[in-house]
Order: C-alpha cells, then sequence, then structure tokens
C-alpha cells in the first residue's frame, strides 16, 4: 500500500506482522498508555555490586528470546556493548533482539554473534561500516528497525519496546547505583537516551569504570531505576568517546552553504529575541553557528535556548550569554563535556524530553530553527540520512525527523553534488524525515524552499540569496553531474524506518 | 586512425579527478574498459560511455582502459582520456 | 559601465574539484591558472581540464584563464586547446612589452575567426611582474583594445626589484602608482597582487584599503575565503549609496528636462561624477545592501 509519503510499504511484513503506514506528520493519533517497568522489593541496605558481566547476566535473568539495551554516548569508544555481548554469547543465550539507541563502527565486532543466532533482530537508530552492510544484505533473522530519538524514546515508553535487561555504561556510579555521566575517566557528558532505557527496562544493569561511595551528585540516573552494578577496568577509550574541540570548518564550499544557512535564519522573519535554535555538528551546520554568532552580537539578539548534540561553537555562544541555556541529549566533544559538568544553564534532558512526540510535549515543540544535514533530498523535500548511493544503510536516522517536524523552520544543508552525486533527486532511496516537515534547503549553488512554507519565501525575497524552486536547483545538479541511474533493488525487506510516532515512513529493500 | 603504443596515464585518484591509464590492445579488440567507481550503480554506464566515445573521437579504435574513478564529472573524465592517448601517442606522432 | 572586477580568483587549473566549484563564491572574475600553479609534466593535462570545465559548467561570474608566457613552450598550446573554448578573457603573464600583448592578441583574432566567435569577443589582461614591464606599463595597456585591465605580479616583481615583501607594503608603491596611471591612461582597469598570507584577516584588510585608495579596481585573490573581505572593503558606505543615487536622480532629472548643466546642492555634477555613482551603486547591488532597489 503507498503510504502518505508515497512509499510502497506491505501492510504485513516478513518477521514484523502487520505494520501502521505513515499517514502525516501529526496525522496517527495515539492510543493507550504509557507502560513502567515491573516493579520490585529492595530491602535496606540490599547489595547491588555484582562481581562480574557474566554474574550479572544470571541474576538480571536474561533468557533466550528477551531484548537488550544499550546507550550510545560512549560514540565510536564504547566498549560496554561488545563486552556484554561478549558474556551473553559465552553463556549460549540465543535470539535475542539489541535495542541499542544507536551503533557505531566499533559495534561491528558483533557480528559474529549475529552469524551465531545469539542477535535476531536489532532495533536502533542506524547502523554504519560492516555493521550497515551486515544489515543491508538482509543476514538478520528480521529485518532492523530504524528509529528516530523520539521515535525510540516514544516506542519504549508507550510499550512497543520493551526492553528486559538495559546495560548502562555508567562514567561515574555509587555503590547504590546513582549515576552520572560528567566525571571519571570515561565521562561523555549528557546521558539523555540512556534515562528513558533506566526508567522502563525491567532490570537496570550498571556497568562503571568509576564506583564512588554513596550517594553521588549530581544525579542522571537515579538508584531508584538501577538493580545491579557491575565495576569493570574500562567502560570506553576516552578518545573515542569525545573528540577535542570541535572547530568550525575552513572548507570554502561548507562556509558558503554556512552563510546562506545562516543569511536564511536572519531574513526568516523568526530571528528575534528570544529565539531558539538547535545546530546539527556536521561541517557546514557548526559553521552556521559562527555565523549566527556574528549576527545575534551585530543585532543585539539573544537567544532562549539551544538544544543538541551539543558542540564546542554552541558552548561558547551559552558562555557568552548569547543563549540563556542549553538542552543537552548528548555530548560530541571534551569542552562540551566541561560545560555539562560546570554550567548550571546547560542541562541534561532525556531523550523524551528531547523528542517523543507523545509524551505532552517535547522540547523540539518550542524550537525555531534547526540545522541538519542530508545524504539526499529529493524534489519533494524528502530527506535520507541513513541509506548512501549504493542502497546500504550508512548513516543513523538520529534527531533529524524529530526536530524537522518540531522546528518552526527547519533548515536542511548539503553540498549540491558530493562528488559527482547530486544531492537533489527525482526521488531518495530512503525517506527519513518527510518533505512535508522540511522547510528550506540550502546548498551552494542555490537555495530552495517549500512551497508550503509562502510565509517564508516573502521573507527570503529580501535575503540576497540565490532562492530558486527545488526542479531548478535539481537541474543544476543533473545538468553537472546527470541523471543518476535508479539503484535496482529485491523485494526483500531488510529494514523498515519507522517515523517518529511508530508508523513506517519506509523500508530498505536489499540492493541487487 | 591512431594507435596506441605504449601505456600512458592522466589524471589523480583526488576526490572529483579519475585516473585513466591507456594501454595498447590488439588489433580488433576494441574499447576495452575496466572501471573502479564509487559511484559506478548510479553512473557506472555513463562513465564507460564517455570514455569510448572520447577514445573513438581522438581516433583510437583498440585500447584497454584503466580507469580508477574517484566521482569525476564527464568533463573530467573526458579531458583526463584525451591527455591519457595523447602521451600514449606522443612517440608516434612526430 | 566597465565591468566590476573586484575579485579576480585564481584557480589552480589541473584540479577538478577547484575548476567544479569556482564559481559558487561570489567572486567577480575566476582565473583558471595552467601557469605557475601546474607542473611542466601537467601543463597539457591542464589545459584540457580547463578547456573542458569551460565548456561544460555554467559560471554565474567572468572566466580568465592565465595562460603561459607565449615565449614559453607552453603559451602556445594553452591558447590552442583554450581558445576554442571560449573563456571571456586570456590573462598574460609576464607581460614585458606590446609586442607581447599583440602576439596573443593575433593569436586570438585567429582562433575567433576559426571558431565563428564575435570578433573581440574574448577579452586580455596582462600582468606585469618585471620592472621593465612597469615601465612599458602604458604601451602594454594601450596595445589592443582587447585589454581591460592591468595588474601587478608581485613575487616575481619583488625579486627584480630586488626587494621583498614588507607589512607596510612601501616596496609596491612604485609599480602600483604607474601600473594604476597607465592602466587608466589607456582607459583600462588595475588590478592588485595577491596577497598569500590568507589567515591574516587584518593585514589583508589594511592592504585592500590602501590599493583602493591607490584608485585600484579590485584585487587578485587566491582564497574564497578572500573574496568576501574585498567585496566589503570595496562596498560603499550607506552615505555613499544615499549620495550615489541623489546624483544619479539629479542627473536623469536634468537629462528629462534637457538642461544642459546639471548640480547637485549647487555643486556641479559631470560625467566622471555620474560614473562614479553609477559604480558605487553597482557594489551597493552587489552586496544587495539595497534593499527593495530594482
Amino acid at each position: 500500500m503507498l503510504n502518505k509519503a508515497g512509499r510502497e510499504i506491505p501492510s504485513v511484513i516478513p518477521g514484523l506482522g502487520e505494520v501502521k503506514l505513515y499517514n502525516g506528520a501529526f496525522g496517527t493519533i495515539p492510543t493507550g498508555r504509557m507502560v513502567g517497568p515491573k516493579i520490585a522489593l529492595n530491602k535496606p541496605r540490599s547489595e547491588k555490586l555484582v562481581k562480574s558481566i557474566d554474574q550479572v547476566i544470571d541474576a538480571a535473568g536474561l533468557k533466550d528470546g528477551m531484548t537488550i539495551s544499550f546507550h550510545h554516548h560512549f560514540r565510536n569508544g564504547d566498549y560496554v556493548l561488545n563486552m556484554v555481548m561478549e558474556a551473553i554469547a559465552r553463556k549460549g543465550i540465543k535470539d535475542l533482539t539489541l535495542a541499542p539507541s544507536s551503533l557505531s563502527n566499533v559495534h561491528e565486532a558483533i557480528i559474529p554473534y549475529m552469524d551465531e543466532g545469539v542477535i535476531t533482530a536489532v532495533e536502533t537508530s542506524g547502523a554504519r561500516g560492516k555493521l550497515g552492510k551486515y544489515f543491508t544484505e538482509g543476514r538478520l533473522k528480521k529485518p532492523v528497525i530504524i528509529r528516530s530519538h523520539g521515535g525510540r524514546a516514544r516506542a519504549i515508553e508507550c510499550g512497543e519496546l520493551k526492553i528486559d535487561v538495559a546495560f548502562i555504561g555508567a562514567p561515574a556510579c555509587d555503590t547504590y547505583g546513582n549515576i552520572n555521566g560528567i566525571s571519571g575517566k570515561s565521562a561523555c557528558g549528557s546521558m539523555g537516551y540512556a534515562i528513558v532505557d533506566a526508567e522502563h527496562a525491567d532490570k537496570v544493569v550498571a556497568i562503571t569504570d568509576n564506583l564512588v561511595p554513596h550517594p553521588l551528585f549530581p544525579i542522571s540516573i537515579p538508584q531508584t531505576n538501577v538493580d545491579f552494578i557491575v565495576e569493570v577496568d574500562s567502560i570506553g577509550d576516552p578518545k573515542g568517546i569525545a573528540s577535542g574541540a570541535l572547530r568550525i570548518s575552513k572548507d570554502p564550499r561548507e562556509l558558503k552553504i554556512a552563510e546562506y544557512a545562516a543569511a536564511v535564519i536572519e531574513y526568516s522573519g523568526q530571528f528575534k529575541e528570544g529565539y531558539s535554535a538547535q545546530l546539527g555538528s556536521g561541517g557546514a551546520s557548526l559553521a552556521v553557528a559562527q555565523f549566527m554568532k556574528e549576527k545575534m552580537i551585530a543585532e543585539g539578539i539573544t537567544g532562549s535556548f539551544g538544544v543538541g548534540g551539543i558542540t564546542t561553537p554552541f558552548v561558547n555562544m551559552l558562555e557568552e550569554g548569547l543563549f540563556k541555556m542549553m538542552y543537552d541529549v548528548q555530548d560530541f566533544d571534551i569542552p562540551s563535556i566541561e560545560s555539562i559538568r560546570k554550567n548550571a544553564n546547560h542541562i541534561e534532558m532525556s531523550a523524551s524530553y528531547y523528542a517523543n512526540p507523545h509524551n505532552r510535549g517535547p522540547i523540539v515543540n518550542n524550537l525555531d530553527f534547526v540545522i541538519l544535514s542530508a545524504t539526499e533530498v529529493d524534489v519533494n523535500f524528502n530527506v535520507n540520512v541513513i541509506t548512501d548511493s549504493n542502497g546500504v544503510m550508512m548513516g543513523a536516522s538520529g534527531g533529524h525527523c524529530d526536530t524537522a517536524a518540531g522546528a518552526g523552520v527547519s533548515i536542511v544543508v548539503a553540498p549540491l553534488l558530493r562528488g559527482r552525486l547530486p544531492m537533489v533527486l527525482d526521488k531518495v532511496q530512503t525517506i527519513v524525515t518527510p518533505g512535508e516537515t522540511v522547510d528550506v534547503i540550502v546548498t551552494e549553488r542555490g537555495v530552495a524552499v517549500n512551497p508550503n512554507r509562502k510565509d517564508l519565501i516573502d521573507n527570503l525575497k529580501c535575503a540576497n540569496l540565490p532562492l530558486m524552486n527545488i526542479e531548478d536547483l535539481q537541474k543544476i545538479a543533473y545538468d553537472l553531474a546527470g541523471k543518476p541511474e535508479d539503484i535496482p533493488v529485491t523485494d526483500e525487506i531488510v529494514g523498515v524506518v519507522e517515523y517518529r510516532d511508530g508508523t513506517i515512513i519506509d523500508v530498505i529493500r536489499k540492493p541487487v | 586512425m591512431v594507435k596506441i603504443t605504449k601505456p600512458a596515464q592522466a589524471g589523480t585518484v583526488e576526490s572529483n579527478d579519475i585516473m585513466v591509464t591507456v594501454a595498447p590492445a590488439e588489433s580488433g579488440s576494441g574499447i576495452v574498459v575496466e572501471l573502479t567507481s564509487p559511484v559506478i550503480k548510479k553512473y557506472g554506464k555513463q562513465i564507460c560511455a564517455v570514455i569510448e566515445k572520447t577514445a573513438k573521437d581522438c581516433g583510437i579504435q583498440d585500447a584497454l582502459v584503466n580507469a580508477n574513478d574517484k566521482g569525476a564529472l564527464d568533463c573530467t573524465i573526458e579531458a583526463r582520456v584525451k591527455t591519457a592517448i595523447a602521451r600514449a601517442c606522443a612517440g608516434e606522432a612526430k | 559601465m566597465a565591468r566590476m572586477r573586484r575579485s579576480m580568483m585564481f584557480v589552480p587549473g589541473n584540479n577538478p574539484g577547484m575548476l567544479i566549484n569556482a564559481g559558487i563564491y561570489g567572486a567577480d572574475t575566476i582565473i583558471f591558472c595552467v601557469e605557475d600553479a601546474v607542473s611542466v609534466y601537467e601543463k597539457d593535462a591542464a589545459r584540457q581540464l580547463v578547456a573542458n570545465a569551460i565548456r561544460n559548467i555554467k559560471y554565474p561570474c567572468e572566466v580568465a584563464v592565465r595562460i603561459n608566457h607565449i615565449s614559453t613552450p607552453y603559451g602556445r598550446d594553452d591558447l590552442a586547446v583554450i581558445l576554442p573554448a571560449k573563456p571571456d578573457m586570456i590573462r598574460l603573464p609576464k607581460a614585458e612589452t606590446a609586442a607581447d600583448i599583440l602576439d596573443v592578441d593575433e593569436i586570438i583574432t585567429a582562433a575567433e575567426k576559426k571558431c565563428g566567435f564575435e570578433a573581440g569577443s574574448i577579452k586580455m589582461m596582462a600582468a606585469i611582474e618585471t620592472c621593465k614591464g612597469i615601465m612599458n606599463a602604458y604601451e602594454i595597456a594601450s596595445a589592443s583594445p582587447r585589454m581591460e585591465a592591468l595588474a601587478i605580479g608581485g613575487e616575481d616583481y619583488l625579486a627584480d626589484l630586488r626587494t621583498s615583501r614588507t607589512t607596510h607594503g612601501d616596496e609596491f608603491l612604485a609599480a602600483r602608482s604607474q601600473i594604476v596611471v597607465a592602466a587608466r591612461a589607456a582607459g583600462i582597469q588595475a588590478i592588485d597582487t595577491v596577497y598569500s598570507d590568507i589567515n591574516n584577516e587584518e593585514g589583508f584588510r589594511n592592504e585592500i584599503t590602501r590599493i583602493k585608495e591607490l584608485g585600484f579596481d579590485g584585487k587578485s585573490v587566491i582564497n574564497p575565503r578572500q573574496i568576501k573581505i574585498v567585496h566589503d572593503v570595496f562596498a560603499p558606505t550607506q552615505k555613499e549609496i544615499d549620495h550615489a543615487e541623489r546624483v544619479l536622480k539629479a542627473y536623469e532629472e536634468a537629462l528629462a528636462k534637457g538642461s544642459g548643466v546639471i548640480s547637485l546642492n549647487g555643486k556641479m555634477i559631470d560625467g566622471p561624477i555620474v560614473a562614479r555613482a553609477e559604480r558605487a551603486l553597482a557594489y551597493a547591488d552587489a552586496l544587495g545592501m539595497r534593499k527593495g532597489a530594482k
């Protein structure tokens, strides 16, 4: 059946059963209630410390067919997921559903456990490298479910994603299970994604390399959520967890794109005192921060709050008083981690607070602007950030569709050509973010505004920008690169892309 | 008709470029293209067609062309093929 | 009015990625270089690449090519391959005499005829890079009606002069003065040399301010990041824009009335003042400084 994004999706998908089809960004009204974890008795002075990961797997009662979760704040420096999976595999447990908030290249070490049937299903934000290839080849028993950060929080809170055991890498953990991410050698800053897992999983295991006496403060995840604690030598490689300060790009093409994006914001009609923004962490979107800063200073405008994915340029604006506060679900570099540690206006938030569309209102609903990247867009403004030009998974959904839906003005920045590949296509390979929620596409050769946004089209006319129809922008790309051939795919569905509300916006079919 | 007498190369493996190596081939073998490219699924046929056409426009009937593409546009591919062929025929022209 | 050439950006001719993107940065002119930016082993490759880029990519600005000097083993081949692609302009480096210009002019004339291009449609500019060239600046500037601009090629000139770069720029004083006067006398533009310390924004800004005051029309740049700075310095102030608008209004009104003497606030307005006002408004429009104009 055709869903409302124009994609042909079977109503029953092998391995997943019947699915709900995407029906517009806010076209599906949720029913039911939020769910909670199993209740438990914890007697005074009970011992939560367990000697080893092996023992905690037993203590948590992990069995065949269960669902386990992890969080990705340690990014490519994460040791926890691989360490736990190795122990689980050794025990001969099979048929698990792996539901990490995202996967990094370092996790390709678990591919053998997928081959062996330890893991037979994966629900996550995305995958790249060998894992992306593995999933795209359809080697898992079930299609991978791709969820946005908000969509994952929603799925957990409504019970669609029921986590039996959550394993939480804890940069600091006290002896009764209070956790934060801001101290210790493996500090990662915000623990935003893990907060939701900890609140809803039936069993919660903290794995730490920094066990401290009770009580730990401040608390990101409270002792009331944590069943067991295991101390290990190391939960992550600091070099992989956070980079040194992310710097503004010097790539002239990225700077050009950023300059145009900043002009879009300036002339949008919503750039005024108290505005709010989320800036991405990619080259061009990071550079937007620099231009915004100059404009804010020049025009004497201060923002109310920033959201992220926090990076150094954003932290600098907070420190200079250009934004009053930052809501932080994840940190990308060391200065951001330092900032959340010391700056009272830099506030940790959960993935649900960030972006769950089915709570009483996530912070994305209050966003004026978001700058987003893209692998491809199409003439209907749909955006793909998950599959590459060969149809292989190589990215992550992240907060893309959440912020696009929430923000007053959603701006996608990308080069019009990547090598030879045009970025504006007739149809993107995979829709992650529907065009109805995307307002402006900014490239180095032209800026296209969604025709639904007549207000923006009017406001941007006096911005000295190369405004054009999306079709004209596409033509520039095709004139340079030629029209690309479609990637031939089979009927086999290897992944489904959930929209943030749990409906299926697109599927990933195995390329020929 | 121009005949390739020795192997020659043009281009680089920088992004947006293509490294083209042409080598002599037996008479009657035609233009044989070996292509490596990150965009082979979307543009492989087009790239081979441009290489073949450029070679023929230069008067080449038979050649072995190895192309290591890094996302070059057609105008770049054509320039690199022309240069490689000119270099491969350089001795003969005299 | 003469074409704006505030920024003329060099682009290495053997780099496809740079050639493809050269048009997106807003330079008034891009100059594809097959001279100093290309090694002697890659001259053949670069000229093919440049010719093809000009043929196939739509650039939103003037496209010039810096060829090798006509006396080198490459200059004539450069022209043979590149002229049929119809660049807007050929830039001859190391021009020393009017004869250099005439040689190139002759080749261009023949190519225009052969390719069926309009006669005189391919323009020329020359860079003077020696003391001898400076002494011949006016002859070079006025050698051909194709000539649109004179430029200084900095490093070679300083070597010839037996001095080197300073922060104050006095070493260029003689050359810059001579070039701008020669160019003006010949009715063409004067373009200053490159500033290679791309991270020194302040020094760059100071240099542009100085050459603008000397009378130069623009500056050669080597990095896209320099373009905006050049345009900023050449931008008229709001006061200048307002004045220019009033001048042109008075001029148009006088024309409409058929009155011979034009004045604004009691001051005479003549040709050069009108031209200056037009130039100020062109710079302002290029930067989108006049909201709602046109």
